[in-house]
């Protein structure tokens, strides 16, 4: 009889070792998934893995392209894994990240076409108040009337997906566009773009601001009061309430931070990498980031290691459906596998496991 | 936005300065980038039944076994392209009109690469050319169809998103309904989607519980004929495949977007080292546009009448956009006999006159 | 009965109608919370459901064996996450999210050849001369018995959290599993039984969207329900009639919107579009305004229980 007793602080080795050990599941299950689909297995876990990394055809050009695609990852999983250890949901990043998009790109294009090297440090404390306003919604419904912030931030990703295409078709269309949606293209106006900072590293400054968001979380939560509380509130309401902190505040304060980081994430997206606004601009990056901030143990330094390894399976996922004719659907099977046994093997950080007799 | 739209400018159907390609190959590689899953059974699908016939007309000289579906635009694309051209392809299809700023960017990167780009419009290299196809002169067979057989007088359409593309649609349906039929009134309804199955339903539901009883659409799922066909005496059309499920009613014929023609003569262009970079707007003509059968619910005469209609664009004697015509506030569009030429189709903002309703902005 | 131009009649007719799959599946999602666990996959058991229930319908020629087909598919889906979250102890709100990642993916997968084929039919219940009441005939009378069962497993489900001894202990687990266990009842197995029955109520829910509201096999064909499904949940407060009152609210303003697109009406469309979701925080906001503690929150909902003696 198998039974489970808690440890009194997380195993240290077992921490570094179940990512190690839930990976290499996923390579023998999804091995098998590849298998009964007529693929071969070693090739596809190889082409997903490998190829990315070394591929001497491929990995000049895919190894800077994973900071790219782990960026806003990391960025927006940092803000709500500061929410989450606090007990405080918002599951509707996505939302402030698509809202961040939009009023960073509005105050850009407001002063098109002047050229300035103020417009972008604008756009981006644009970007950053628009996610935090449009977090604050479901905060401060929450500290007034009570009413849920999980559901209220996540129906706010509807209504912030409507007024993406709005946008995108109405105020923000680009007016040489010829009436197609979209705005002008931010990354190709100097004063707007966010481009490359070192050629062929991927480097821009949404992946420097999630470097930065990695340190300064480490930091807020190893040293700082707001940290401490933080923690606290999450392992034991009652006694924190009886510390002193209050928990409005935190809503507040939680929200706001990752609705900012959210906000900031769009706003680097939308002069980076996409370019412009969008009707398919929300990519997902917000419900991706739930999950990437839970697979890093809500650590920033876990989700550091997280992103990347979440954006390596995207970009191998992506080399392996052209190289191997793998479905698209499959990659997408493989990783949700690979969450699921990151999940389940994470019981033996947590966790001792007892082999003993009834009797016993 | 979610794929297509259209091409354009006044240089659309113009010979490009051609940079031409002399030396023939042995062996092409063809890539495609989808944006949608290839099972979507609609834009997507289409495109991968054009792949597959471009692979069948070749045999061993063409590989066109490299394909990549549900690509998001931006960010994403461009990276995919950018792994397929280092991957050795020689001729990648985007097949989205958002794909556009990628497809241009990538193309700088690949000069040797020849890149295809669907519905967009921009050609910044020698090596991007665009193609699209004029679903509105479909359209405009389906739109005679619908104003011959409506009973109500009311015809329902299902907008995808307030573009171009689909208000060419709407117009020419209207004008070609109004043709036949003066009475004939038509209902917009903006999805804002391309697909989304229960939507469309519901956007279909709406427009019967309205009195209509032909509905076109411009969403790309089954799903408004499946809900027509829920009530007895409704007819709708298949929209981008044929969607032949629906067969002989409610669906009683269909415009389908065939790029089998085109994908298998610009390979084959790039085979025998004729390739040159170009912009092609094909329609009923040039085969990209066809009209899937007419069911025999469709009475006999209309069915000539369609049959007509769909000949007279094929051969050129009918447009149809042809004046005089005026927009929806009165003003003058077209004067007697004159036509749009292709840019100010390509950018149409505009319902005609007739058509109430406002299109959204 | 004209309102606007829209028909008041056939609108409540389909609002009925469009409202069954996140009915169902909030039903069921609204028990597995009562027993204090939450999971957030319900997109995923519900496109699960909807291609499975549609493959067995298709194949078997039978929709009833379909709906079995997707109950049974939801609640193997549903087994997958009671395994992580109520044996391996992972955390809920993460496993939710990876079970909608991996059904989304895996269904496209079983549903490839699957498309442009169409489903038998599932045909309304005779109910002879009721549904040639006027005005009340085509609201309540003419309809598929799925909407039927639906409406009886409101009852039902109100009847067995309220008045047995089963539902008792269910709430029980819910409101504190420490106290639960304590009293000797098995907190885990009452939850994995909660969650697998949330989970056939959401693959049913799914198979109607396949095999009745759609009808056909597509990728995504749920597109969002399921996230619809638990916010209607909380929207309810956990409560039946609740659930069926925002299903009804919600299907009722997504139809709607597009009626009075089709009438004609001036409102923007963007603002059309977002309205469901508007409408439906401002009633939250109402519900919970001026309220106690987490409007009827299961105590212990979403907590890990893991017994230490």
């Amino acid at each position: 009889m198998m039974r489970l007793e808690k440890r009194a602080t997380p195993s240290r080795a077992w921490s570094v070792a179940t990512p190690v050990l839930a990976v290499l599941l996923t390579m023998i299950a999804g091995g098998i998934l590849f298998a009964m689909l007529g693929k071969d297995p070693v090739a596809a876990i190889r082409t997903i893995f490998w190829d990315p990394l070394f591929n001497p055809q491929f990995a000049a050009y895919s190894r800077p392209q994973l900071l790219v695609k782990a960026g806003p990852l990391i960025l927006i999983a940092i803000g709500l894994s500061l929410g989450f250890r606090a007990g405080v949901w918002n599951i509707g990043a996505e939302g402030q990240y698509v809202v961040g998009a939009l009023t960073g790109a509005a105050a850009g294009l407001a002063l098109y076409p002047m050229e300035s090297r103020l417009i972008f440090p604008l756009m981006v404390i644009a970007g950053a108040l628009g996610g935090l306003l449009w977090a604050m919604i479901p905060a401060i419904l929450r500290t007034v009337f009570r009413t849920n912030e999980i559901l209220v931030s996540l129906l706010l990703v509807y209504v912030a997906q409507a007024l993406l295409s709005s946008m995108a078709l109405g105020a923000l269309r680009n007016p040489q566009g010829g009436g197609f949606p979209g705005s002008r293209n931010l990354s190709q106006w100097a004063s707007s773009a966010n481009p490359e900072l070192i050629a062929g590293t991927g480097m821009h400054w949404g992946v420097v601001a999630a470097f930065i968001a990695v340190i300064f979380a480490y930091i807020l939560l190893q040293r700082h009061m707001l940290g401490f509380s933080i923690r606290l509130t999450g392992q034991a309401p009652r006694a924190a309430r009886f510390a002193g902190v209050s928990p409005r505040r935190l809503v507040i304060l939680c929200f706001g931070i990752s609705g900012a980081l959210a906000g900031l994430a769009g706003l680097f997206e939308v002069t980076g990498p996409a370019g412009q606004i969008s009707l398919d601009f929300a990519q997902g990056y917000g419900f991706t980031a739930i999950i990437v901030a839970f697979l890093g143990r809500l650590n920033p330094i876990g989700i550091l290691l997280a992103g990347l390894l979440m954006a390596l399976t995207y970009i191998g996922g992506e080399l392996a459906q052209f190289m191997l004719g793998v479905p698209a659907a499959a990659i997408q099977a493989f990783q949700g596998m690979l969450l699921f046994f990151l999940l389940a093997v994470d019981i033996l950080t947590n966790y001792r496991i007892r082999w003993a007799r009834e009797a016993s | 936005m979610k794929r297509r739209l259209l091409l354009a400018t006044a240089a659309a159907l113009m010979a490009l300065p051609a940079a031409s390609f002399a030396q023939g190959m042995d062996k092409v590689k063809a890539c495609f980038i989808y944006v949608g899953p290839v099972g979507d059974g609609g834009w997507t699908y289409q495109h991968d039944l054009g792949r597959q016939a471009l692979a069948a007309e070749y045999g061993d000289r063409v590989d066109a076994t490299t394909y990549q579906e549900s690509v998001p635009e931006g960010a994403d694309s461009e990276r995919v392209m950018t792994q397929m051209a280092l991957s050795g392809c020689n001729i990648i299809f985007a097949t989205s009109f958002g794909y556009m700023d990628a497809v241009n960017n990538v193309a700088a990167k690949f000069p040797n690469v020849k890149f295809e780009h669907a519905t967009g419009y921009r050609r910044d290299h020698a090596n991007v050319s665009t193609y699209d196809a004029r679903f509105y002169e479909g359209r405009a067979v389906t739109g005679t169809m619908a104003g011959l057989m409506t009973k109500s007088d009311k015809i329902g359409y299902i907008g995808s998103f307030p573009i171009p593309e689909n208000i060419q649609g709407i117009n020419a349906a209207y004008l070609a309904a109004k043709k036949v039929n003066p009475d004939a009134t038509m209902s917009v309804v903006w999805a804002y989607t391309w697909f989304d199955p229960a939507k469309e339903a519901d956007a279909a539901r709406a427009l019967i519980e309205q009195g209509v009883d032909v509905i076109l659409q411009h969403t790309d799922s089954t799903a408004p004929l499946a809900e027509a066909a829920k009530t007895p005496g409704v007819v709708g059309f298949g929209q981008a495949s044929d969607m032949a499920e629906f067969k002989p009613s409610p669906r009683v014929a269909s415009i389908i977007d065939n790029w089998a023609p085109y994908y298998i003569e610009r390979v084959g262009a790039l085979l025998d080292g004729t390739y040159e970079q170009g912009a092609t707007w094909a329609g009923i003509a040039g085969g990209e546009v066809e009209i899937g059968e007419i069911t025999d619910a469709v009475p006999a005469e209309v069915k000539t009448k369609a049959q007509e209609v769909r000949d007279a664009i094929a051969a050129g004697t009918l447009h149809p956009f042809t004046g005089p015509l005026k927009k929806q506030d009165g003003s003058d569009w077209l004067a007697e006999g004159e036509t749009p030429d292709d840019a100010e189709l390509a950018g149409m903002n505009f319902y005609v006159e007739g058509i109430t309703g406002e299109i959204p902005n | 009965m004209d309102i606007g131009g829209i028909n008041l009649v056939t609108l409540l007719a389909t609002l009925i109608v469009a409202s069954v799959p996140i009915l169902m599946a909030a039903l069921g999602e609204m028990v597995v919370e009562k027993s204090g666990t939450l999971n957030l996959g319900v997109e995923g058991m519900m496109i699960m459901g909807a291609v499975t229930g549609f493959v067995v319908a298709v194949t078997t020629g039978n929709p009833v064996l379909g709906f079995l087909g997707g109950a049974a598919a939801g609640a193997a889906m549903a087994g997958l996450f009671a395994l992580l979250t109520q044996v391996l102890l992972a955390n809920q709100v993460a496993s939710g999210l990876a079970l909608t990642l991996f059904g989304l993916g895996l269904s496209s997968l079983m549903g490839q050849g699957w498309n442009g084929i169409r489903p038998p039919l599932t045909g309304d219940v005779p109910l002879g001369p009721l549904a040639d009441i006027p005005v009340l005939g085509p609201i309540l009378f003419s309809h598929d018995w799925m909407v039927y069962l639906s409406l009886i497993l409101v009852v039902a489900i109100w009847w067995f959290l309220r008045a047995t001894r089963a539902g008792l202990i269910l709430r029980a687990v819910g409101e504190s599993h420490e106290a639960a266990h304590a009293l000797g009842y098995k907190v885990r197995r009452i939850r994995t039984g909660a969650i697998l029955f949330g989970g056939a109520m959401a693959g049913m829910g799914g198979a109607y969207v396949s095999l009745v509201r759609v009808p056909q096999w597509t990728d995504g064909i749920t597109s969002g329900a399921g996230w619809i499904a638990l916010a209607i949940v909380v929207f309810a407060s956990w409560k039946p009639w609740r659930v069926l009152m925002g299903a009804w609210l919600f299907g009722g303003i997504s139809v709607l919107q597009l009626n009075l697109q089709a009438a004609g009406s001036r409102i923007p469309v963007e603002y059309l579009t977002m309205s469901p979701y508007i409408i439906t925080i401002l009633v939250l906001v109402l519900i919970s305004s001026g309220r106690g503690r987490a409007m009827g929150a299961p105590a212990d909902l979403g907590k890990t229980f893991h017994a230490s003696h």
